[in-house]
């Protein structure tokens, strides 16, 4: 029965979506000329390509994410069980969040958390 | 406290009694897609106006006063604006991406939305890993801004769609760390469990005391830089970047960038009140048995939505009242401060709970 929910509001977003975009299609109106196909951008005659080679700081801390989020993931059902595991449980996690901790420090420490 | 499975029941054996089972699933369905887009639109509209309004009175404004009473009408004026332009298709733009850009963005804010817990057995989506699956969803948002910027060919879309990425990603390790730490508390992911246990045991504000106080004030920080708002309008500052990543969308394309963004933070106010604030619960307090009474003849839907606009305050105050970050600030906020701080506190709260120190 979830599932069959979970794909309703699945559709129901895409359905949106795609309904009130054919609704806009038919209400707006429509022209052409060559000018108005230009990007936007500021305002002004755009100069240049756009798509090209791009600052990798972003793609530093996409990969650090990486490693965070993956831990995450393995923390959550050790979150849920955690009451019945008891003191053992618990001295695993913290090891292997220590281990985690130890990596942001590396990483911290080489400098991939510092932006210039 | 009134339950809402007797309604859903009642309609269940309703079309049970005179429909082959395929077009009771089916018609129900079609009534919950109905359901979940009138309570999105009807709370979209409701919080643009609310935003307005309190932005304006922080900045000793009037805000919207000149269509309808008090500026009522605004939001619907504004919304049948941006029905009837022109959806303009640029040259050298990605047509594909950029116009599978907002599917992305509003199916996932949809879908997060319906698994929000209105009331005791008014919740659309309700798994077992509720929580889990509500960050996998939610985090499905951020690809569909990624595409936004990257396909518009422009550069102001592209530099505010990659530190809209960037934020978006790292903020999530804030969320999920919370989110860790209060499940410690409950013991379970779905989010129907953890409004009942709160129902019967006290809000989980007070249960965690020290650890969910603190957990509540990072999740507000956090959460106003997932819905890429507030201090954190980084990706849109529009003195620097036009207007981000939606700069290039026209009429209803950029609509629903808007009202995904607004549900967005109605959806993070929803998990909030929901996690730390009890959901429906009604605030119970032991031993004052006439207060308690009363309390329950109260829905539960009511308490919920005014606990979401209570979180909702406190989020625009926020906005409203802290000055931008730059770019760098806001990594190093997340990664050196906020990252170690929702760490300790998972550990903290971990101990808490392994040594009583949580009411029970």
């Amino acid at each position: 029965m979830n599932f069959t929910l979970f794909v309703t509001a699945l559709l129901t977003g895409l359905g949106f979506v795609g309904l009130v975009t054919v609704l806009a299609w038919l209400l707006g109106p429509r022209s052409y000329n060559a000018q108005k196909e230009d990007p936007y951008e500021c305002g002004i005659p755009s100069r240049g390509r756009t798509w090209m080679q791009f600052r990798v700081g972003y793609y530093l801390f996409a990969i650090l994410f990486l490693m965070f989020d993956v831990e995450t993931m393995f923390l959550f059902p050790w979150a849920v069980v955690m009451r019945s595991l008891g003191p053992a449980g618990l001295v695993s996690v913290l090891f292997f969040l220590f281990i985690l901790v130890l990596g942001l420090a590396y990483a911290w420490r080489k400098g991939a958390l510092k932006w210039e | 406290m009134f339950d809402f499975n007797i309604v859903t029941q009642w309609l269940d054996t309703l079309l049970m009694s005179f429909l082959p089972a395929w077009a009771t699933v089916l018609i129900e369905c079609v009534l919950v897609a109905l359901v979940i887009i009138t309570l999105y639109a009807v709370f979209a509209i409701v919080m643009i106006y609310m935003e307005r309004k309190v932005c304006a009175w922080f900045q000793c404004r009037l805000g919207p006063d000149r269509v309808g009473p008090w500026g009522l009408l605004q939001v619907f004026c504004d919304v049948l604006k941006m029905m009837t332009k022109e959806i303009v298709n640029f040259r050298n733009t990605d047509q594909l991406l950029h116009h599978v850009a907002p599917f992305l963005v509003i199916t996932a804010s949809m879908t997060t939305f319906s698994c929000l817990p209105w009331n005791k057995g008014a919740q659309i989506i309700d798994f077992n890993v509720g929580v889990f699956f509500f960050l996998a969803i939610s985090s499905i948002g951020v690809v569909g801004i990624l595409l936004a910027g990257w396909s518009a060919n422009n550069k102001y879309s592209l530099i505010g769609a990659m530190r809209s990425g960037a934020q978006i990603i790292s903020y999530e390790l804030s969320i999920g760390m919370i989110m860790l730490a209060m499940i410690c508390l409950t013991g379970t992911m779905s989010f129907s469990e953890i409004c009942q246990q709160q129902e019967n045991l006290g809000w989980n504000i007070i249960r965690g005391h020290v650890p969910a106080v603190l957990c509540f004030i990072l999740y507000l920080i956090a959460g106003n830089a997932e819905c890429n708002r507030g201090p954190f309008d980084m990706p849109e500052a529009e003195s620097e970047l036009t207007a981000g990543y939606h700069t290039e969308y026209s009429g209803m394309d950029f609509g629903y960038y808007y009202l995904a963004e607004y549900m967005n933070l109605f959806i993070c106010a929803g998990i909030a009140a929901t996690i730390f604030l009890g959901g429906w619960a009604a605030p119970l307090v032991p031993g004052w048995e006439q207060w308690n009474h009363i309390m329950l003849y109260v829905p539960g839907a009511v308490w919920f939505v005014l606990k979401v606009f209570f979180v909702l305050m406190l989020l625009l105050w926020e906005r409203w009242t802290f000055p931008r970050l730059r770019i760098d600030q806001l990594l190093t906020l997340e990664w050196k401060y906020m990252l170690p701080m929702t760490m300790t506190l998972l550990v903290v709260m971990a101990l808490c709970v392994s040594f009583g120190f949580v009411w029970n």
